[in-house]
């Protein structure tokens, strides 16, 4: 976020194609409209600062003009009330101006983020799988971060210039039109011609720059994180090469945009001290032909000159400008997704009856949708589900096991109405999936699955997230079902532990059984163990599965695994590969027939010591 | 003040450039004086002496050709000061990257201060945010320093009281600076905190909204979202009143004293004390006067996270290596004996190998054993056991720190490191893949290989029909468009670069993931054809592997246990027998 007030850098030039720009910029803008009130506010405040040093400036020269006729002090009494006044007051107004504009910022940024995740929140988690990048949560927070810098240095400079410039025009033309007219040629080379000469200059050596860091960053990664292998294949030497002659060509390329840079430094100064030395030559003539007083002369050549700070932040503006668009489209690009499933408009109440199953699947078919970034891979979309029918009676211990890949964790995420499905059924008590709404769906289902998210924050929290209106005697009483409930006692601050990231570590073990709690808190009818178990140690692993008992018991369970641990307790095993249901029988069964069960029992026995 | 004198050793290199650049700054001040001074004259002329155009034309053109020379020397004053950038970068960046290949792969790993990521992080965004500091705020800050100095000499010249208010009231832009810098220093960190705590919460949110979905509570965030984002608004907003003081100091002291000084010297003009010239040409000054001190304190930002970068930067340079009493991993030193390919040794023998780290912890602790030419040897123990350390010794990433291991009669430490490393197939059970082409993480084996041998070397590991269905086949790029490969895939990349090496020595890490019945046969057979005709060490995980071992060497706490064959070891009441029997999960 915007840390120092007063930093100037040179932002990174980014790259972008003209289409739809100006949509962005309207969407972008449309998001400021909550705050007019405060954003024409800001500008007016930097607008008067320029002003205050105009003024200044202006008033000074004024005094010493009218002092050298030695007139009698009464005449010096307001320029100097004015100077007194523009010299406190610039100082003021450039701290207002910093306040309402940074409050601006603040404002938009907390607007966007909420807006960011009420459109992200249904798009979750299927959608954002599809942007296909591991990134994906750090470059929606970064370009939000990004997006600091759109009002404050891409949008306001624009408009406080348009103010200053209208005013200081207006004043010279007061004393003669041409002034007006020669100083705004000057603006406008300033402001549009170096910010467009910038911007045509630098966009290659800009990408070039972009390009080059990446890939010397990946070479120097490559270094220290590969070195192993690097040394191992004698390549450490070929990789040290590569990394110097990128550096070469990154100083090249760096030499270049300071010589840019310095050129649009070199400009500002030489157009702002050649503008006002028109004026000058302008404003002696006019003297010279008396049609405005010498007096005058040397306030206007510091009225010229001093209005130029109004346009200096206009080429960085423009570079903000394009950086803050290609944030914003990345984030648009992500928001704009469909989401992959859709309520039923008028959804019906879920309700168990004995009489009917759980869960009820037939003929199901699934495949997951074109990447729309990637259409040249339909060859890719196979199906990942094949014809699967099953049916969960209540009560009822269902396993489905298969290798990794084998489609088991789709089918979870379709009972979770993550993802939607075009072939088949799905019943729930009795009725078709898509007649109930997600959140009812989802009530009805407790998942343990391998990897328990934990939030950095306080266990409590971490398991209120199952029931946010539980007692603390429930909390309790789950924990001590889960058996974590000594665990948590024995951290620092009991319940009130911070973990997660930031916090107190939990082992996997500990993890799993804060899952169990949360289960055992949501008291929902229908239980998924999905890979519960599987980055658990054996012994671990033993213990974990003792507490899942007593998850199990009274609940129908639909357990998922590629380890075949617990499945004598199983009223029915399904095995599945590739997509399909290959095997369907008990245990005992499964184990003497010749098949892909076997086969994996098998492989089971024949790994030793995990590390 | 924001220096690192640790960072004014690397100007030392690039001294002339330095010198150059302040003396670029001094004539640039001296280019203002003279521009203020002719355009005083010029005013002055035409105001009070009624000159025309024509008799100041000469003058004009002197301003102009002014304005352009001060204009050429800024551009040449920024590519110094920019050379200067690049060149600390560049040498800090290889400092850094020699440094730490010097660390050498084992123990840089096992340096506990820093994460691989971290040191990466340094070497790459650490060197760049030295970028504005030398650039802006280094520059700028000698530039502060002199040309203040250089007007005050002057306008002292011509006004001493002018030169006077000047000086009274400079000091006070870097008093206030400190007195509120030091308040803004604490409160900036602060906002820092919140900024990162903020960004770490809803990071924290997207990251867990499966979890909240599942549990219906991620619609219920929104609000939580806002209010914690409009507290941290007004926390920040709260900070920034504090540091926006000081902006407003800075102006206001540069406008004040700009307008007293006006109001003083036109009290002067008044009574006749002075000339309009000399007046008009100090209130040109004033406010050049104050401006270097004004820039400073915009820059001062750069400067603080030049600072902390090159903290860190040198906290890695600063580091010994963590092994300390181990000869140093240079490869000058034992260039004694030629070793190619070919060379048939008939043992590799470690003598009582010690290799204890800095921290006292022994790696392995007095080790000695065998492995003849042809045989396949079999590593097992718990972790911690000393396996790793040994194929790390016999890859020379480390040294033994007492006993030697010895090539038939030859110490390994006196064969030519590149020579003996060529001889050595290595398949780790997480290879580090490069971002780069599949094509290439597989050549790495061998450079000169053709396109048909990396094929072929990946269809004898099994690699070759995943990789033909990867969107860009053996021109993928790992690690592009979420292009990760899962572990399975990654073991069989590492055991194409076996097979196209096609080196005498195998050290295999066999992979523990829980692998699909297919795939873990495929593997199984691809690692018993890697193994025919060669040396091999393994460090074993299966049973399947331990069967086919002539020797399994049992290791305990960096010591051999025991030793001997699968058949003679599990009929025993052994050590082996309780590892290999914790295996498999009872239904």
């Amino acid at each position: 976020m915007k840390l120092s007030p007063d930093k100037i850098s040179h932002p990174t030039r980014g790259s972008s194609s003209p289409d739809s720009q100006t949509r962005t910029v309207i969407r972008l803008l449309s998001l400021l409209t909550p705050f007019k009130g405060l954003v024409i506010l800001s500008v007016i405040f930097g607008a008067a600062t320029v002003g205050c040093g105009i003024g200044l400036m202006a008033a000074s020269a004024y005094i010493i003009s009218a002092a050298a006729l030695q007139p009698s002090i009464a005449v010096l009494q307001v320029p100097i009330v004015g100077v007194r006044f523009f010299g406190i007051s610039r100082g003021l107004f450039r701290y207002l101006e910093r306040y309402v504009s940074h409050d601006v910022t603040f404002r938009l940024l907390s607007q966007m983020r909420v807006r960011f995740y009420e459109a992200l929140e249904p798009l979750a988690p299927a959608r954002l799988l599809q942007f296909q990048s591991g990134d994906l949560l750090n470059r929606l927070t970064e370009g939000v971060n990004t997006l600091e810098n759109f009002y404050v240095r891409a949008i306001a400079p624009p408009f406080v210039a348009i103010l200053v410039m209208m005013f200081t025009a207006l004043f010279l033309a007061s004393y003669d039109i041409s002034l007006a007219i020669t100083i705004s040629i000057f603006w406008i080379a300033l402001g549009v011609g170096v910010a467009v000469l910038v911007h045509i200059l630098s966009s290659q050596p800009g990408r070039n720059l972009i390009n080059l860091r990446a890939k010397l960053n990946k070479a120097l990664i490559d270094g220290i994180q590969g070195m192993p292998d690097l040394y191992a294949f004698n390549a450490a030497k070929a990789n040290k090469d590569r990394i110097i002659s990128l550096t070469l060509n990154l100083t090249k390329t760096q030499t270049r945009l300071a010589r840019i840079d310095g050129i649009q430094t070199s400009l500002k100064i030489l157009l702002a001290n050649t503008g006002a030395w028109m004026i000058l030559i302008l404003a002696i003539q006019l003297v010279n032909q008396e049609r405005i007083e010498g007096l005058y002369l040397a306030s206007l050549v510091l009225v010229a000159l001093t209005s130029f700070e109004a346009l200096f932040a206009l080429p960085d503006a423009a570079i903000y400008l394009e950086n803050s668009l290609e944030a914003a489209r990345n984030l648009f690009y992500i928001v704009d997704a469909e989401p992959e499933v859709q309520d039923a408009a008028f959804p019906i109440n879920l309700k168990f009856q004995p009489n009917k199953p759980i869960l009820d699947i037939q003929n199901l078919w699934f495949r997951y949708p074109i990447d729309d970034q990637s259409v040249d891979r339909k060859d890719k979309r196979h199906y990942v589900l094949k014809d699967i029918s099953f049916s969960l009676q209540p009560g009822e211990r269902l396993a489905m096991i298969g290798p990794s890949g084998a489609g088991k964790t789709t089918l979870v995420n379709i009972l979770l109405r993550f993802w939607e499905f075009e072939e088949g059924k799905i019943f729930l008590a009795g009725n078709d999936i898509h007649l109930y709404s997600q959140t009812d769906v989802r009530r009805v289902i407790s998942v343990v699955s391998q990897q328990t998210y934990l939030f950095n924050t306080t266990v409590r929290e971490n398991l209120l997230i199952a029931k946010p209106d539980a007692k603390d005697s429930e909390l309790v009483k789950a924990a001590e079902q889960a058996q974590i409930h000594r665990f948590i006692q024995s951290l620092p601050n009991g319940y009130d532990t911070w973990i997660g990231e930031q916090g107190y570590l939990l082992s996997g073990g500990e993890r799993q059984r804060i899952a169990i709690a949360r289960a055992l808190l949501k008291n929902a009818p229908l239980l998924i163990l999905d890979e519960a178990t599987v980055n658990l140690d054996v012994r671990t692993e033993h213990q974990v599965l003792e507490t899942i008992q007593t998850l199990m018991e009274d609940r129908t369970t639909f357990v998922i695994t590629h380890r075949l641990t617990m499945l004598d307790r199983m009223d029915e095993i399904i095995v599945l590969d590739k997509g399909k249901i290959v095997e369907r029988n008990t245990h005992q069964e499964l184990i003497q027939s010749d098949g892909v069960y076997q086969r994996m029992w098998n492989l089971q026995h024949d790994i030793i010591t995990s590390q | 003040m924001n220096l690192d004198k640790r960072l004014f050793e690397f100007i030392r290199s690039t001294q002339t450039l330095f010198y150059f650049t302040i003396f670029i700054e001094i004539i640039i001040g001296i280019c203002v004086v003279l521009q203020a001074r002719t355009l005083s004259y010029i005013v002055n002329q035409v105001y009070l002496n009624g000159a025309m155009l024509n008799e100041v034309i000469i003058n004009a053109i002197t301003l102009l050709a002014l304005i352009f020379m001060r204009a050429a020397l800024v551009w040449s004053g920024e590519l110094s000061a920019n050379q200067i950038a690049v060149h600390v970068k560049n040498d800090l960046r290889n400092r850094l990257f020699n440094h730490i290949q010097s660390i050498g792969p084992a123990k840089l790993v096992a340096q506990p201060e820093f994460s691989t990521g971290e040191i990466s992080n340094v070497i790459t965004e650490g060197v760049e945010a030295l970028d504005s500091y030398f650039r802006q705020y280094l520059m700028q800050l000698i530039s502060a320093a002199i040309i203040p100095l250089l007007y005050l000499i002057i306008i002292f010249r011509v006004d001493p009281l002018s030169g006077l208010i000047l000086l009274l009231t400079a000091p006070l832009i870097p008093i206030f600076m400190v007195l509120i810098g030091s308040r803004a220093n604490e409160l900036t960190k602060r906002q820092w905190r919140i900024l990162s705590q903020m960004s770490a919460y809803l990071l924290d949110v997207l990251q867990g909204i499966t979890t909240l979905k599942i549990f219906n509570r991620s619609r219920a965030q929104i609000k939580v979202i806002s209010v914690v984002s409009n507290r941290y608004r007004n926390t920040t907003l709260g900070i920034l009143r504090v540091t926006f003081l000081s902006a407003l100091v800075l102006e206001m002291v540069s406008t004040l004293s700009t307008a007293i000084v006006a109001v003083e010297i036109g009290l002067r003009l008044l009574t006749g004390q002075f000339s309009f010239e000399q007046a008009f040409f100090v209130l040109l000054l004033a406010p050049e006067f104050y401006l270097p001190l004004r820039l400073l304190g915009t820059r001062f930002h750069a400067g603080m996270a030049g600072v902390e970068a090159a903290n860190s930067i040198f906290k890695i340079l600063e580091t010994k290596t963590s092994i300390p009493d181990n000869k140093a991993m240079s490869e000058g030193e034992s260039i004694s004996v030629s070793y190619t390919k070919t060379t048939k040794f008939s043992t590799i023998r470690f003598e009582d190998v010690h290799c204890i780290f800095s921290d006292q912890r022994a790696g392995v602790n007095g080790i000695s054993f065998e492995i003849n030419y042809g045989e396949t040897v079999a590593l097992v123990g718990s972790s911690g056991s000393g396996k790793s350390t040994i194929t790390q010794l016999l890859l020379r990433f480390l040294e033994p720190t007492i006993g030697q291991i010895v090539i038939d009669r030859c110490p390994l430490s006196q064969i030519f490191i590149e020579e003996w490393r060529n001889t050595i197939s290595w398949v780790p059970q997480s290879p580090y893949l490069f971002n780069d082409t599949i094509e290439a993480n597989i050549h790495l084996a061998r450079p000169n290989a053709s396109h048909d041998d990396v094929v072929q070397a990946a269809s004898l590991a099994y690699a070759h029909n995943f990789i033909q269905k990867l969107p860009d086949s053996y021109h993928t790029i790992i690690g592009e468009r979420g292009m990760y490969l899962s572990g399975g895939q990654a073991q069989r990349i590492a055991l194409a670069r076996a097979f196209l090496k096609d080196a005498p020595l195998l050290i295999l890490d066999e992979a523990t993931a829980h692998l699909d019945p297919v795939l873990a046969t495929q593997i199984q057979k691809s690692i018993t054809h890697l193994m025919k005709g060669r040396t091999t060490l393994l460090i074993a995980h299966s049973l399947f592997t331990l069967t086919r071992a002539d020797k399994i060497y049992v290791l305990g706490s960096g010591r051999l246990i025991e030793s001997g064959t699968h058949d003679t070891l599990s009929h025993q009441k052994s050590l082996y027998k309780n590892l290999i029997s914790t295996a498999g999960v009872k239904p």
